[in-house]
């Protein structure tokens, strides 16, 4: 787990206005694993990923992270209103030293990666829908070829279709770049194809309840791996208790 | 080209309305001036006619430039000192707990008394028609400068951090667009301002301009030359605005074309 190149928390803690919302979570990524962070509405999952990408700094805890150029997809979109879809993705460029061309190309390949063509290149996010949001957003954070990619579900507002298309560009590019990379969701089965290893926060203040890893190759995991792997996976007890409040109400 | 300019100065498709609007206020004068007789009220037409007189007598240019060099160099000054520090008390709260008191005691201050301290400050220069403009309009500009930087999406900045975005950028990008939603608006009355008290200073001060035209007309009891003055600075702020204020306002709200409440 520690090897060169790898991201390590240890001993994390945070609060927000003297409430305590992680305890003590320790875990790490090697260089290009993908690791799924999974739990219940307000364990504290973006709160985890805004403290590993440094957004946040923990009340106690140490991190390691040895990477020049992170990138976000937040839980919202976040998108500069007054920029169209393309201005979006460019400004996330804003800090590397490209020329005007190149910029342009990288944005415009991005964009059509995402799904989205000319036309809606030029919208404003007023004028998207959730899901181009969402997929707006993702480009910005692959067109800047982070070397840490933090992903807060950025795939939950897209129908199955699109979602298991945009998993792939990431899983893919992530392998051939070697990408590290953090992600939040709420889905197990994104979290089963496309993590390595995965964490599962549950409780007030979240705590790691459980850690899973899954070891078969990501591009040799078919339907009936994951579906076998969801069920594996749901049948642990400490899952189980982990999701319980939201499944009894 | 002019054909465009007098569009915009008309307000391009809701033009008709202006103009409707205009008849019904010009109709409203003409019976006035049926009541009250040629003293208290000249006709429209016999203001028009002196504004005539003024203009071929040579008095109307240059006080129409006197007047806007007054107006304008306080209005800028007000802009930049008050966008600046506007800016500071948005971002920094200690500089919100000193500035924002002084800003609030100085909008208290009636236009007219900056007036008399600079003319006592100044003298009859036309440096205190400007400081009068500036110390009168810049508060505005401040508090909606506060405002809208104290105002900027907290996810936009963090988005913005994420991404390493550079200052120049993240100030371009992030806090521009927000802070002009606040700050044009303010601008707008704010230089509706700058002509009234540029004018009430040139009137005390005797250094030139519509004010004092203004004053010179008064003392001669010639109310259709009063009129005529008023007819003046009031056409110098419509142009401007329309010319100047308005476009720029478009420019940087294209963007809101088609939000909920927008029209298209
Ligand atoms: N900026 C903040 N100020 C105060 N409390 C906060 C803040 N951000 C998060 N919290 C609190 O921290 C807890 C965890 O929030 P967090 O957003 O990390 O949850 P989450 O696991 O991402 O939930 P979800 O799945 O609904 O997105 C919540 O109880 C929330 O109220
Ligand atoms: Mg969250």
């Amino acid at each position: 787990m520690s090897g060169d190149g790898a991201l390590i928390a240890s001993g994390v803690m945070h609060g927000f206005a003297g409430i305590k919302v992680l305890d003590g979570v320790d875990l790490g990524i090697p260089r290009g694993g993908i690791l799924a962070i999974l739990g219940p509405s307000g364990s504290g999952k973006t709160t985890l990923l805004h403290i590993l990408g440094g957004l946040l700094t923990p009340d106690a805890g140490r991190i390691e992270r040895p990477f020049e150029r992170p990138a976000f997809v937040f839980q919202d979109p976040l998108l500069l209103p007054w920029r169209t879809a393309r201005g979006n993705v460019a400004f996330g460029l804003a800090g590397q030293r490209l020329s005007r061309a190149e910029r342009l190309s990288r944005v415009r390949s991005m964009l059509i990666k995402v799904g989205l063509g000319h036309d809606d290149a030029g919208l404003y996010p007023h004028q998207l829908s959730g899901g181009m949001k969402k997929r707006v957003a993702l480009a910005r954070a692959l067109a800047v070829e982070p070397d840490f990619l933090l992903l807060d579900e950025a795939f939950s507002a897209l129908d199955v279709g699109l979602s298991r298309e945009m998993q792939q560009l990431v899983r893919l590019d992530a392998q051939e770049r070697g990408v590290t990379v953090a992600l939040v969701t709420h889905d197990l089965s994104e979290a089963v194809r496309l993590a390595d290893r995965a964490v599962v926060l549950a409780g007030r203040p979240g705590r790691i309840v459980a850690r899973l890893s899954i070891d078969r190759p990501a591009r040799l995991r078919d339907d009936a791996f994951v579906d076998a792997e969801i069920r594996r996976i749901t049948a642990l007890d400490m899952i189980r208790d982990a999701f319980r409040p939201m499944l009894s109400g | 080209m002019p054909r465009i300019s007098w569009r915009r100065l008309a307000g391009g498709g809701e033009r008709r309305w202006a103009m409707l609007g205009l008849v019904i206020i010009v109709g409203l004068w003409e019976i006035g001036h049926r009541a009250y007789g040629d003293f208290v009220l000249p006709s429209p037409w016999a203001t028009l006619l002196a504004l005539g007189r003024l203009g071929a007598g040579g008095e109307l240019g240059p006080a129409v430039l006197t007047t806007a060099r007054d107006a304008l160099s306080g209005f800028i000054v007000a802009t930049l000192a008050g966008s600046l520090l506007g800016g500071l008390a948005g971002r920094s709260r200690p500089a919100k707990a000193m500035l924002q008191p002084l800003a609030t005691i100085l909008i208290g201050v009636p236009a007219i008394a900056w007036v008399v301290l600079s003319l006592l400050w100044f003298g009859g220069s036309g440096l205190a028609a400007t400081f009068s403009v500036a110390v009168a309009v810049g508060p505005l500009v401040f508090v909606a400068a506060a405002q809208g930087t104290r105002t900027v999406d907290g996810g936009l900045r963090t988005m913005a951090r994420a991404f390493r975005v550079p200052l120049g950028a993240r100030i371009v990008d992030v806090y521009l667009p927000h802070v002009l939603s606040h700050l044009l608006p303010a601008l707008g009355t704010a230089l509706a301002m700058s002509w009234k008290v540029a004018v009430m200073a040139e009137l005390l001060t005797g250094a030139g301009g519509i004010g004092d035209g203004l004053a010179a007309a008064r003392a001669e009891v010639d109310t259709a030359k009063t009129m005529a003055w008023v007819v003046a600075v009031v056409a110098l702020l419509l142009i401007v605005d329309r010319l100047i204020i308005e476009p720029v306002r478009r420019y940087f709200e294209t963007w809101r074309r088609g939000l909920p409440g927008e029209a298209a």
